[in-house]
This record gives structure tokens, sequence and C-alpha cells, in this order.
């Protein structure tokens, strides 16, 4: 392969690994600080991308279709939280549950399976408008929302109130014993985590012009892929470096997907592809018999 | 202070395995009572702490605070009376987090949580003071995360999360048992210290005899359930363990409760 040719890949592959950054982030606080493995994303990443779409088609400013978009999204995690605190549903269930229904919700907001976006102004027309190389400016504005999201992530879970989610993930009944409500905690945190994919899923449609019922598929394994990815370079010691391992990891994935594209990988074998990676990297140490790694999960 | 009217607590109720774990105890904790519990293994201790402290409700029966009825409210309302400390010294903090995080979350216990930063400098300041008084180098490692330290140091760091802010009642679940001799030696020590110091009302199971005698101003023993015995003041001072194996051998005899 040329090296022009793989050279060319690098844009394509930030622009997409940050904008899909946000949904390992929201991956990162469900699987890894809440220890609850969440499924809802694949239905909660195309709602983002519906509720922002239609709104646009209906003439509303982009930038209220996406607090929508971040609303509907916070919501229907929640739904998956109550699930299965209130409920008493499995987790993984409540988020299949979920995802489901966000199908039938994702088609009855769109009215249709797809919404093609390119005729109108999004949020991002401005900035494909400007005077030089289209990458530069959507690279910069993905950057930047990336950044803010990891450091609003950050933050948070350096707050009292952050402590309580992580301490809900990692021992709940201590911090029950400590006057937390973990119930709460978990349906807020996966409902934060879900909030995040759907502001995705609003940008990666505006990005990409269209959305799309089916966007959504795979996007899980894909998040857990970057995750992976990302904590083999900066490990998960702290949420800092777990939210930087989610994006830096994004990336990766992405620069991985294009080339073997470009190596002539099909694109109808992505997802194959993307699963076997999972597997290998979460079955080669149990094969090893090495301790079970950090992926202890409530409620399975 | 805190009160148990005729509780009762049935486990798999309507099935075969019907079980009552706990057959209508009444009892009445006195405010500076350093109470210690005995009895052989499904006795019913584990599920009196677990009613005092909310995991699950009695079938009949109340329990008040006091004089407030607390019988159904919630593990996480209940928090700002008690604290709690179990076997499993990895119970008791958050592995994944830091020392003064773990601190930081137990100065919170049963208050409002928000927004502000988890440790503050100043805050930072007095968890090094008071880890200093364990005498265990933590004072140093405030930023290590708990996962790094022995399970002695781990039930010494939630002893002390214990004193942050002062619950009405301590409950200690055979705290000591999950650690070497040597290492129970010094949290029960410890604990000791803490519960003098700090005046705490105070529940304390354990497995080993001498050690229900040594410690606390009252003992209770309880069997299938109920209470056996329960002695105080003056008769407790004087009890041994000869005398409480002449006396309730028959109930002993099942477990090795004379050893230590």
């Amino acid at each position: 392969m040329e090296l022009t040719s793989l050279l060319r890949t690098i844009p394509i592959s930030l622009e997409q690994g940050l904008a899909y950054g946000l949904v390992a982030i929201g991956i990162v606080i469900t699987f890894r600080i809440l220890a609850f493995p969440d499924l809802t994303v694949d239905g909660s990443f195309p709602l983002g991308a519906a509720v922002v779409s239609r709104l646009i088609m209906e003439g509303v400013p982009p930038a209220y279709g996406i607090i929508m978009a971040i609303i509907c999204g916070f919501l229907a995690g929640c739904c998956t939280g109550i699930l299965n605190t209130k409920l008493k549903i499995n987790s993984l269930l409540a988020g299949i549950l979920m995802m489901t229904i966000l199908y039938s919700v994702n088609l009855r907001i769109m009215g249709r399976s797809n919404i093609q976006l390119l005729t109108v102004n999004t949020l991002l027309t401005p900035l494909e408008n400007l005077d030089m190389h289209r990458f530069i400016p959507i690279i910069a504005f993905f950057f930047v929302v990336a950044l803010a999201i990891k450091f609003l992530t950050d933050m948070f879970m350096h707050t009292q109130l952050g402590f309580a989610m992580r301490a809900t993930g990692d021992n709940e009944q201590m911090i029950r014993t400590l006057g937390v409500n973990t119930d709460s905690m978990t349906i807020f945190g996966i409902g934060i985590s879900n909030a995040f994919v759907a502001l995705s899923g609003a940008l990666v449609a505006q990005d990409q012009g269209f959305s799309d019922v089916g966007m959504g598929i795979g996007m899980i394994v894909a998040g857990l892929a970057s995750i992976i990815i990302g904590e083999a370079l900066f490990g998960k010691k702290t949420v800092q470096r777990m939210t930087l391992a989610a994006i830096v990891g994004s990336i990766i994935y992405k620069l991985i997907i294009s080339l073997g594209l470009r190596l002539g990988l099909a694109p109808t074998d992505l997802k194959m592809a993307t699963g076997i990676m999972v597997i290998l990297a979460l079955g080669i140490p149990a094969l090893k018999k090495e301790k079970e790694g950090k992926l202890h999960l409530r409620g399975v | 202070m805190i009160r148990l009217e005729n509780v009762t607590k049935i486990f798999s109720k309507g099935t075969i395995d019907e079980k009552v774990a706990i057959n209508g105890i009444s009892l009445n904790i006195q405010e500076g009572d350093f109470i210690t519990v005995i009895g052989s293994n499904g006795a019913g201790k584990t599920t009196v702490l677990n009613l005092i402290s909310g995991t699950f409700g009695p079938d009949e029966g109340d329990i008040f605070i006091d004089d407030s009825r607390v019988t159904n409210l919630p593990e996480h309302r209940r928090a700002k009376y008690l604290g709690r400390i179990f076997q499993d010294p990895l119970m008791g903090t958050a592995a994944s987090m830091t020392i003064e995080e773990n601190l930081a979350m137990a100065d919170l216990r049963g208050k409002q949580r928000g927004l502000r930063w988890g440790v503050t400098k100043s805050r930072r300041g007095h968890y090094r003071d008071i880890l200093k008084g364990l005498d265990l180098g933590l004072e140093t490692r405030l930023k290590d995360t708990v996962s790094l330290l022995s399970g002695g140091q781990r039930q010494s760091l939630t002893l002390l999360m214990v004193t942050l802010s002062l619950p009405k009642l301590l409950l200690l679940d055979e705290h000591t048992a999950a650690l070497d001799p040597k290492t129970a030696q010094k949290i029960i020590d410890l604990t000791k210290k803490i519960v003098e110091e700090n005046n705490l009302t105070t529940i304390m199971i354990t497995h080993n005899m001498p050690q229900a005698i040594k410690y606390g101003n009252r003992m209770i023993m309880l069997h299938e359930g109920r209470v056996q015995f329960d002695i105080k003041g003056e008769e407790k001072m004087a009890l041994t363990v000869e005398e409480v194996v002449r006396r309730f051998g028959a109930e002993l005899k099942d477990e090795a409760l004379l050893g230590g």
C-alpha cells in the first residue's frame, strides 16, 4: 500500500474516532465505573440521530435539536436503570429490552427508516463552508467536544456525587451503608452515559449527512473494542486515564478499521472483525489462566 | 435508644425451605452499651444486624431508633444512625478508589451529597492527622488506591472511617474473623480504643468466646433465633468461659466457640 493512501486514512479516522469517542466515554461510565453492562447504547445512538434529524427537518435550530437529543438519550438510559433497579430485570436484558423498544421509537420519530440531511443546514454547515479544507474545522470541532465531555466526566467523578457513583459500581453494600441510594445512582449514571451516546449520534448524523435506523447496530461492541485498545495504552487506574483511553482508543479503532478496508476487508465483515477483536482481547487472559480482568459486572 | 420489639424474620416464607431466622426477639439497647453477641452458626446473629441496618425488613415486630419507627426504612436512609463493619475486610472500602476518597465518602455518611469537590484541602489535612494515629504509615499514601492495602490495613481504615461522622450505633459483624491472629488482635485493640474514646454504642458479633467475655458491658447469646441469655453489668464482669460452658454448654457443643 502506498504511503499517501495510508496517510489519507488519518483525517477521516480522527474525525470519526473523536465523534464516536463520546460513545466510548458513555460505555466507560456504565461498564467500567458503574460495572453495569448497559446495552441501551445500540438504541440510544440512533435515538440521538433520529431526534436531531427530525427536529432539523421541522425547522428547529440544530443546537436545540442536539439538546433534545441529549435529553432523550438521558431518559432512555434512565428507563434501562429503572427496569433493572426497580423492576429487578437482569441488567443485560433491561438494556436489550430498551434497545428493542427504541428501534420502534426511532422509526416513529423519523417517520421512515432514514432521513437525509445533506440539503439542509446543520450545526456543522457553517464549519463546512469555511474557506479551508473541510477536515480542519470539523476535526477541531469534534476535538473540542470530545475533550469537553472528557473533562466534564473527570470533574464530575471527583465530586461528592461522583464518588458515590464510583463507589456504587465498586462496592454497592459499602456506599449504601454510608447513606447513598445506589438505585438512584445507577439510574442517573446510565442516564448520563446514554445522554453522551445520543449526543454522539446527533453529531454523527449531521457529520455524515443522514440518520438511519440501523446506524446503532454493533455500537456497543465497537465501543468496547475502543476502550480495550485505549486501556492497553493508558491503563484504567484513574477516571482520567479511562476517559482518555476511550477517546484515543476510539481513534485507533477507526484507524484500524479504515486500514482494514483499504487492505481489502469487505465492509460487510467489519462487525465480525470487531467482534473477534473483542473476543480475543477478553478471552486471551482467560486462556492464559490469568486472573479475570476488571469486568466484574453487577446484576448479570 | 434502639429497640427491637417482638421481631420475627422468616426466610423463604411459604416454601419447603422456610426458615425462622429470628423468632420474636425483643431487645433494648441503651446508650453507651457495648454488647457482644455469640451464638452458633444459623443462630441469627447476622440477621439481627441486617434487620437493624435495614438490609431487609422483619416479617413481624418493630424496630425503633430514638423512639422513631424505622422498621421498613431502607438501608441508605438509616445510614446516619449506623456504622457497620463486616467480616470481609474488602466490604468496608471501595478498592478502586484512593484512601482519601474513601475517607471523604465516610465523612458524608447519611448527609446530602452534591457537586462540590469530593476531597477538600482542609479535610485532606485532617485525614492525614487521623491516619497518623493508626501508625500504619498510611498518612503518606493518601492517593494510593485501597486495593494496594492488606486486609488488616483495610479493616483499620474502615474503623477509622466510622469515626469520621460518628454513628449512634456501631455494628461489628465478626470484623476480625478473616484476619490472622496478630492482625485480629490489633484490630480488636483499635476497636476498643475507638469505642471508648467516642463512647460509641456498639454491637459486636464474635465467634470467639474469650473475646466476647473480655470486651463490652453486656453479652447476648442467640440460639435458634431467640435470645438465650442476656448478661449485663457486674454479672458480665465476673463471667468466665467455664461458667458459660457450665450453664449453656448444651447449646454450644456444636461449634468452635471455645478457642482463641
